[in-house]
Formats: C-alpha cells, sequence, structure tokens
C-alpha cells in the first residue's frame, strides 16, 4: 500500500516536479485505493482508470522531455459528476442521464487537462445537486468514510467522501446553497465555493444558474488554493463569469498571518438551533484567531431569517426552468408508454420515469412560484430578500474583513434520519445559504469533532472577489489547530477497512 | 366561416371601428446566430449548423452575439425608439420539440428599444403614424417537418423531423400598440406597415428582408367594437401570413368574419388564427388567452445588455437617410409624376428601381418594367414583386436591349420569362436562344415579298396614301418571323418599295 495518498497535494505536486515521483505511480495508487475502499465508501459513479493512466503516462512523457509543466502536472483529481467531460458518461446523479457522454468538456474540466491533471473518475452527488446527502442520487449514497453509518454531505458527497478516503487528493465540486461547504463540514475536509461568476458554469449542469458555483475540495487549504487558481478565469463562454482575475490564492494562503484582521461573527448563525459541540469548537477557533492577533466583533445580519425561505423559491423556479431540456428529443433517457406515442406523451413518461422524488419536487415549486398571478409573491418577493441579504453582507462588511459562523448547525446525521422530511433537510443550509444567494465567497474548514468523533467546522465568508481573503485566514487558523493538535484534522479520521 | 356568410365590407365598417396591432418578426443576417458561434445560414443539409448551445446540451450556456443587438439598436433608432440603457434577457418557458431548451430565450419587461413609431402611407395617398411600443430581440426556434400524413400537418403524421439549423437565429420582433382610425384602409395600412418595415431593414441592411424566406413575418391582429365603445373588442392573431398580398386579404377577411359574427351576437374567441392563401380564410388555430403562462423570468445566464450612449450616438450617425427623405429625393431625381411615383413607393419597388437605374436604366424604362410587367408575373404567381428571381441590373439589361433596338417589348417579355427560370442574364438568353429582332434588310425583303404576293394590292394602296393597308403586311411578315421581324425596318422597307 503506498503511503503517498495521504500526502497533501502540495506536497506531492512537489515530489512530482522533482522527479521523485511519477504520475502514472501517483495515479496508479489511487486507483488502487479505490479499488480497495470505494466497494464501501461509493464516491465514485464512474471510474476511469485508462484514460486518468494515459494522461498521466502522457505528463511523465512530456516531463521527461524537459518541458515546461504546471505547478500541479501528474496531480489526479476526481470531478463531481456534473460537470461534463467527453471521456466519461455524465450523468449528475440521475437516471435521465444515464450513460450519456457529452459531445463537449466544461471549461472547469478543459482547465484540469490543460494542466495536465489525470481525471480518475466523476463522483456521486444527488440528483442535479439537490440534496444534502447524496441519499437523492439516482445511483444510491455516497458513505461518510469517519462512520459509514452517516451521511457524507451533499450534494457533493461524493468529491467530500473521495478526498477524505484518500481516493483522491483534490476534487472539484459544485455549490449552489452549501454543496461544497456543507459536505466538507461533516466529513473533516475543505472546501470553498469561489465568488460567483470567479469559475466558469460552462459545461455544469445547472441546478440554479444565479447561485451555483464550482469551487475545489480537498484536505487543507493550501491545497484548494492551488485547485482554484487551476479553475479560475474569465471564461468568454459564461457570460457571468468575472472579466479581472482575483488574484493568486496560493500565495494568500501562503501568509499565514491574521494579525490585525477584523473578524465578524454572525449573530444570526450561533446559539438556539447549532449543536452545542459546534458551538464550543466555533468558539475555540475564534479564540485562536484572537490570540493570533484579530479583532472579534459581532455583526448582524436580520434579513437572514428569511434566507432560506426565498433560496427555496429562487432555486426551485430556475430550476424547473434549467431542467426542461431534458425531454428525451436530443439526449438522454427515452421511455416511450403503451398508446400513441404522441412528443407530450413520451416527454411526460420520459420525465416521469427519469427523475426522482426530490427533482420533482423542485421542478413542481418552481414551477407555481413562477406562475402568473403568484410571481410577485413569490419569485418577486424572494429577490427582493436576496437584495436585502447583499445588504446586510455590504454593512457587515463595513466592521469586518471576514465573517465567520459555524458551516452547519449539527454534525453529520444517520441515512434516512431526515429523508421524510424535506424541511429538517434544508436546515442543515441555513448558514451557507446567504453566500450563494449574494454570490460572495465561502470557505469551509475543519475545527475539531464533536463527542461521536465526528467532524466539526467553520465557515469563512469574504466580500465579492475577496476570496484571496479566505484563503489567508482559513490557513491561518488551520495552522493554528493543527498545532494544537500535533496532526492534520483528517489524521483523526479511523481507518477504513480495506478490501484486497 | 364560408364565404357567403362573411358580412359585407362596407358593411361591416357601417357597424364597426376596427382596430389592428401587428407583431413582425425579422430575421437578423448576422454571420453567426445570437448567442452562438455557428452559422446563421438558410437553406444548409439540416443539423449542421449546430452546436451544445443551440441544441441546449446540459451544462451549455448563451453568450450574446454583440451584431445582432448592434442590429437590433439600429432598427429600434430607424423605428425612433428609445434605446435601453440595461436591456435584459428573459426565459419563455414552454415545451415544443423545435424548442431546444424548452425555453426561448427573448426579452420580456425590458426590450432593447421602445417608444418609437412609424409614418406609413397607403394607396390612397393617406399617410397614418403607427406607434411602436417595442422591437425586442429573441432567437428563432428550429424547424419541424411532420412526415407520412395528407397535410404535411401534425394531425396524422407518423413522425415528425426537427432541424435545429434555425434554432438561436437572432430575430427581432417589432410590436405596434393598437392601431385605430384606419377604417376601410386597415387592410392596407397593414401590408404597407410590413412593407416599409421590410424596406427599413433592408436599407439598414440588417436583414435579407425575404418574406418567402421567412425573414420577415408578420401576425395580425384584428378587433372590432361598436362605433363609440371605448372598451376594445375581443381580438384574433392571425399567424401564416407570407406575403404582403395575404396580410391585406387575411386583416380584410378577419374584420368581415369578426362583423359577422358580432352581429349574429356570437362573441369572438381569443385565439390563433391561420391564414390559408388557396381558401382565402383564417381558420381557428389554438385558443390564446392572456393567460396563457410562460412563466417569464430574468435570464440568469445572461447579464444585461447595457449599450454605451457613444455606441449609440455612433449608430444612429451611420442610419441611412430616413426613407421620407429618401422618396423625395429620388422622386425628384427620377423625375416621376405623383401618380406615378406612389405606385412605385405602394408596390415597394424603390430600391428595385433604383437599382436598375444606378445599374444604367432609363429611370421611366426602369419604372415600366417593374410596376408593369414584372408585377403581372409576380401576381400570376402568387408572388410579391421583390421576392422574384431577378436583380435590378438584370432588368436595367433588359430595358436596354430594347431601348437599343435588340429586342422588341414582346421578345422582352420572351427574354423574361427565361431569366426568371435561372438561364442567365437578359443578354445571355437572347444570344443563346436567337433571340435578337431581325432587321437584316435581305431576310425582311424576302419575307414582305411573300406577304405582297398573297396581297398584291397593299403597294397601290400606299401609294394612294392609306398608309393603314401596311398594317396587314406588317402582320404577316411578324407572324413569319415569329415576331422576331424589326417592325419598323419592314415599314420603311414597304414604303421605298411602294415609291420606286
Amino acid at each position: 500500500m503506498s503511503e503517498l495518498i495521504y500526502k497533501n497535494a502540495s506536497e506531492l505536486a512537489q515530489l512530482l516536479s522533482k522527479g521523485e515521483i511519477s504520475s502514472v505511480e501517483l495515479t496508479q495508487a489511487h486507483l488502487d485505493r479505490t479499488a480497495q475502499v470505494d466497494g464501501a465508501v461509493h464516491s465514485y459513479l464512474h471510474v476511469g482508470p485508462e484514460a486518468a493512466l494515459a494522461a498521466a503516462a502522457d505528463v511523465d512523457r512530456r516531463r521527461a522531455s524537459g518541458e515546461k509543466l504546471h505547478e500541479l502536472a501528474g496531480l489526479p483529481i476526481a470531478v463531481k459528476d456534473n460537470l461534463t467531460t467527453t471521456d466519461a458518461p455524465t450523468t449528475s446523479g440521475s437516471k435521465i442521464l444515464e450513460g450519456w457522454i457529452p459531445q463537449y468538456d466544461s471549461t472547469v474540466v478543459k482547465k484540469l487537462r490543460a494542466a495536465g491533471m489525470p481525471i480518475l473518475g466523476k463522483t456521486n452527488l444527488d440528483e442535479f445537486a439537490m440534496g444534502s446527502s447524496t441519499e437523492f442520487s439516482a445511483y444510491g449514497p455516497s458513505k461518510n468514510p469517519w462512520d459509514l453509518e452517516r451521511i457524507p454531505g451533499g450534494s457533493g458527497g461524493g468529491s467530500s467522501s473521495v478526498v477524505a478516503s484518500f481516493q483522491a487528493p483534490l476534487a472539484i465540486g459544485s455549490d449552489t446553497g452549501g454543496s461544497i461547504r456543507y459536505p466538507a463540514f461533516v466529513t473533516g475536509t475543505v472546501g470553498t465555493k469561489p465568488t460567483y461568476g470567479a469559475v466558469s458554469r460552462y459545461g455544469l449542469i445547472a441546478l440554479a444558474s444565479s447561485l451555483d458555483q464550482v469551487g475545489p475540495v480537498s484536505r487543507n487549504v493550501l491545497d484548494a488554493a492551488l485547485l482554484q487558481d487551476v479553475i479560475a478565469g474569465h471564461d468568454p463562454h459564461d457570460s457571468t463569469s468575472l472579466p479581472e482575475s482575483l488574484g493568486s490564492m496560493t500565495e494568500a494562503a501562503k501568509k499565514l498571518d491574521v494579525k490585525g484582521m477584523r473578524i465578524g461573527v454572525i449573530k444570526q448563525l450561533s446559539g438556539d438551533g447549532f449543536q452545542p459541540e459546534v458551538s464550543a469548537r466555533f468558539n475555540e477557533s475564534l479564540e485562536l484567531l484572537k490570540n493570533a492577533g484579530a479583532e472579534i466583533v459581532e455583526v448582524s445580519c436580520p434579513s437572514f431569517e428569511y434566507a432560506i425561505a426565498a433560496y427555496y423559491l429562487i432555486l426551485p423556479a430556475e430550476a424547473s426552468s434549467n431542467l426542461a431540456k431534458f425531454d428525451s428529443v436530443r439526449f438522454g433517457l427515452r421511455v416511450t408508454p403503451d398508446g400513441a406515442p404522441t412528443i407530450e406523451r413520451v416527454m411526460a413518461a420520459t420525465r416521469e420515469a427519469g427523475f426522482g422524488p426530490e427533482v420533482k419536487r423542485r421542478i413542481i415549486l418552481g414551477t407555481y412560484a413562477l406562475s402568473s398571478g403568484y410571481y410577485d409573491a413569490y419569485y418577486g418577493a424572494a429577490q427582493k430578500v436576496r437584495t436585502l441579504i447583499q445588504r446586510d453582507f455590504d454593512a457587515a462588511f463595513a466592521k469586518a474583513d471576514v465573517l465567520v459562523s459555524p458551516t452547519a448547525p449539527a454534525t453529520a446525521f444517520k441515512f434516512g434520519e431526515k429523508l421524510e422530511d424535506p424541511l429538517a433537510m434544508y436546515l442543515n443550509d441555513i448558514a451557507t445559504i446567504p453566500a450563494n444567494l449574494a454570490g460572495i465567497p465561502g470557505m469551509a474548514i475543519p475545527n475539531g469533532m464533536a463527542e461521536n468523533k465526528m467532524p466539526s467546522g467553520i465557515q469563512l465568508l469574504a466580500p465579492a472577489r475577496e476570496d484571496a481573503r479566505l484563503y489567508q485566514v482559513g490557513a491561518a487558523l488551520e495552522k493554528m489547530h493543527e498545532d494544537v493538535w500535533g496532526k492534520r484534522m483528517i489524521d483523526f479520521a479511523p481507518a477504513l477497512e480495506v478490501k484486497n | 366561416m364560408a364565404k357567403d356568410e362573411l358580412m359585407n365590407y362596407e358593411k361591416a365598417l357601417e357597424q364597426f371601428e376596427v382596430v389592428i396591432g401587428l407583431e413582425v418578426h425579422v430575421e437578423l443576417n448576422t454571420n453567426t446566430k445570437m448567442f452562438c458561434g455557428c452559422r446563421n445560414e438558410f437553406g444548409d443539409e439540416p443539423n449542421t449548423n449546430v452546436c451544445p448551445i443551440c441544441i441546449g446540451l446540459p451544462g451549455s450556456l448563451p453568450a450574446v452575439n454583440k451584431r445582432a443587438v448592434e442590429s437590433s439598436i439600429k432598427i429600434g433608432l430607424a423605428l425612433g425608439c428609445d434605446i435601453a440603457p440595461n436591456g435584459r434577457f428573459a426565459r419563455k418557458n414552454y415545451f415544443y420539440p423545435d424548442l431546444a431548451k424548452n425555453f426561448q430565450t427573448s426579452q420580456y419587461d425590458e426590450p432593447i428599444a421602445f417608444e418609437g413609431s412609424l409614418e406609413v402611407e397607403v394607396p390612397s395617398g393617406n399617410t397614418f403614424t403607427v406607434q411602436i411600443e417595442r422591437a425586442h430581440m429573441e432567437e428563432d426556434a428550429g424547424k419541424l417537418t411532420h412526415v407520412g400524413g395528407s397535410t404535411g400537418r401534425i394531425q396524422g403524421a407518423e413522425y415528425s423531423l426537427v432541424d435545429y439549423n434555425r434554432a438561436g437565429v437572432p430575430l427581432v420582433e417589432i410590436v405596434t400598440k393598437p392601431v385605430y382610425g384606419a377604417g376601410a384602409e386597415a387592410p392596407e395600412l397593414a401590408a404597407a406597415y410590413v412593407r416599409s418595415i421590410r424596406e427599413i431593414v433592408k436599407g439598414l441592411g440588417v436583414s435579407d428582408a425575404k418574406m418567402e424566406r421567412g425573414n420577415v413575418r408578420c401576425d395580425a391582429n384584428v378587433s372590432l367594437r361598436p362605433h363609440g365603445q371605448e372598451k376594445l373588442g375581443t381580438r384574433t392573431e392571425t399567424k401564416n401570413v407570407n406575403s404582403l398580398r395575404s396580410i391585406e386579404r387575411a386583416v380584410r377577411y378577419e374584420i368581415q368574419r369578426q362583423a359577422a359574427l358580432l352581429a349574429k351576437g356570437t362573441a369572438i374567441i381569443q385565439e390563433t388564427r391561420h391564414w390559408h392563401e388557396d381558401k382565402g380564410a383564417t381558420s381557428s388555430g389554438r385558443p390564446k388567452s392572456d393567460a396563457d403562462d410562460y412563466r417569464y423570468f430574468p435570464e440568469p445566464d445572461l447579464v444585461p445588455v447595457q449599450p454605451s450612449k457613444e455606441w449609440i450616438e455612433e449608430l444612429r450617425a451611420g442610419l441611412p437617410e430616413k426613407p421620407a427623405d429618401r422618396r423625395k429625393r429620388v422622386q425628384a431625381e427620377w423625375g416621376f409624376a405623383d401618380l406615378e411615383f406612389r405606385d412605385v413607393v405602394n408596390a415597394g419597388l424603390m430600391d428595385q428601381i433604383e437599382e436598375s437605374v444606378s445599374a444604367g436604366a432609363k429611370p421611366q424604362a426602369a419604372r415600366k418594367w417593374w410596376t408593369g410587367e414584372l408585377a403581372r408575373i409576380a401576381n400570376s404567381q402568387d408572388k410579391d414583386v421583390i421576392d422574384l428571381e431577378i436583380s435590378g441590373a438584370y432588368v436595367a439589361e433588359l430595358a436596354n436591349l430594347v431601348e437599343a433596338g435588340k429586342i422588341n417589348d414582346r421578345l422582352a417579355r420572351e427574354v423574361l420569362t427565361y431569366v426568371l427560370d435561372g438561364e442567365g442574364s437578359p443578354a445571355e438568353v437572347v444570344a443563346k436562344r436567337g433571340l435578337e429582332v431581325v432587321s437584316d434588310d435581305g431576310a425582311l425583303i424576302a419575307a414582305i415579298e411573300a406577304a405582297l404576293a398573297k396581297q398584291p394590292d397593299v403597294l397601290d394602296a400606299i401609294r394612294e396614301g392609306r398608309m393603314q393597308a401596311a398594317g396587314a403586311v406588317i402582320g404577316a411578315v411578324m407572324q413569319a418571323m415569329k415576331g422576331s421581324a424589326d417592325a419598323g425596318r419592314v415599314r420603311e422597307l414597304l414604303i421605298e418599295m411602294a415609291n420606286k
């Protein structure tokens, strides 16, 4: 068993660039790990050893010939299965796309390929990224490597569990209301939702276009920074992508200094409704920041009270329209019902069979919210709340450089616990949703464990385009915690049973 | 409704006031489509000008074609509209297989151009000001072909084919406010309005403006109300009116049909109706109510179109001469009498005559061909003259062949039919088919002598000054030479022979 898989991505990148290890060796080590543990964890919907090893061999050959390569060249990565890839099926966790191989690569995947990063496979998610546990994946849930009885978070539970179980050093996720940050929280890993528009959405199968953002998933802050620097940047194919560069996240992550920074604690995201141990870990993090010279201030965001309500109008409204294209005509599943195969009946039968319960629930909600006569009361009102939340953030960032809260109210729950109660499920995202509504960047990092030995974590938020602040504070705080613990957070995770 | 059930037109106007409203779709002639880089080309092999964006593959995103925005602004400016500083796209949601995403990306409450007007002259010489409500950008749908039925319509078809080449082609939809007060001239006004729009977009160079190719399409709204009533009557929207003639006929038909129904006390159903050129009647389409729920909402994948003031002014400065100014100028240049010129304008033939004149034709000769023989041919083929496959330059060549005595009028008409059949330019047709008039004295004298042999008294009659007698011989010679004789030369030769 190769020990390489336990190393941080930044170290592996150095070993690769110095020629001390080959990309083929490293890629194979991760593929071996997957063969051993993914039967139990189920992070992947598709593993592509041939394509990954071919890409790895290509990087090794180019390195041997003296070619100047990207800093992360040869470092393998896993990609969430809602990003299109021409060499692997892309299902978005839905039966309606089973077996669909896209005709084009998403921009993020193109950037990974251009950097010479072999793609190991496609990770599991709740169907069309709708969920907090991967229980709504049409292909079965992923498991939390800390406790296989528990959820790995969602929608990106495949990407969080793949790095938490050492099957990949890095992964790509997408975050519409917390789908990167909540899985990071429950698996003791790191995840960033960049500023809306920082990373191209071209080739990301849309859930809610105005909220979706692609971002890095990793086991530590520096690794996430390295990955965000690979995937960020303007894309003419995505009109909503930012024209300007946000600078180097890697540089920010190396500063390890919070002296004089003002850290704002969001009053509305603490106390009642938060598991006491989650609050305790949060307060310990604040103490560390204070001791390192940061100033802790309290900020109030009164409109957050309406964030979940607004989110569950805007998201389903946009999703109901985005998902209309799944109609059997041009790609994907086609179900022909008994009787006359008229277009309406074929479309209806396909959508009935191809979409799961949560997707149907949200399509119906969204269709209703946009209906004539209801638009102003629902979608229109939700957009106003969105503006109020942005104003709350503006006021808060006038007092603080970075805002903080626990990433989620409670540590990982067990499978089935919230499946029959959508509202309880939606509450997991109470702390993460405001950032998506406002388009600002957010990062989740681990900060210890609850009594049940499940990870807890803290969320950092920064103003739009100030992603670098997250990496600066996040990396510094991570180091403070590691100094206290004497090891990395992920090293607390129990070893998985290895099947040979 | 059978012809004899319609109300007499004059009677209908005595009882009711006619209100019309026109929606004109103009297909722009940009090189590429509205939201992707695919070619915008009519008549290519089906589904060859397609990409992930215009066939709506999962993950793809639109990006606005700047040239299409420019063309739309030009149209707006030419119609005297204000240009929106912040024009937004919206999604119009409905399921139909020619609509790849099952929503049309269009503009809703924030069109690029709004509040304009257009002076329109009808054949009587009366002028009306048509108020323009808005001109907005949108994308065209694909094209459906229904196979296996007898009618080519979806009912009874075995299957349908979809060609997405047209999907995403940029359109500008120009919508008028209700037009009052045209009275009996409402049908003519409708046609004259569409003709003016065609003239404008052609003059701007932003559309090929061919109605038979669907470059310009018109939906005509008609409603009636008793004279003096303030409340508007229920309207119908007649689609599928593909020529100026059809527009006029369809509006007239709807006036007579609605009047007959209202006189019987039958309510008008708000619906779309289809015009059948062959039957000269409209038939019921689908019911259309204001409650048609397209669930419009702002397109989250696109940022607002924000044309700068400088750009708008630059485009305004580059606009061609205003139609009214141009009419004054060319009438003076060509020396046409008012009535002659009105015929030209009403037939929409200014461009054609201008092209012919600049290719060397005398203005009167160009006018004669375009408003005479070519109009007659078009009429017999149920087409508009400007849709005939002949250029202004060819018409000039034809007129000049007549002018030079190379062909006579009768031959010219024959030449014209071959030119329209695509046999080449008039000169080429004359040469290829040997249609030049015969003015070779030898051949003419032989024919005259043959004719005189049957009518020996003619020479005596001429000598006695009865010139009308020559006509019989000229006729016989023309007949013998199948019309290719130079009649003037035959007359001269006859007189010479008589006076010998």
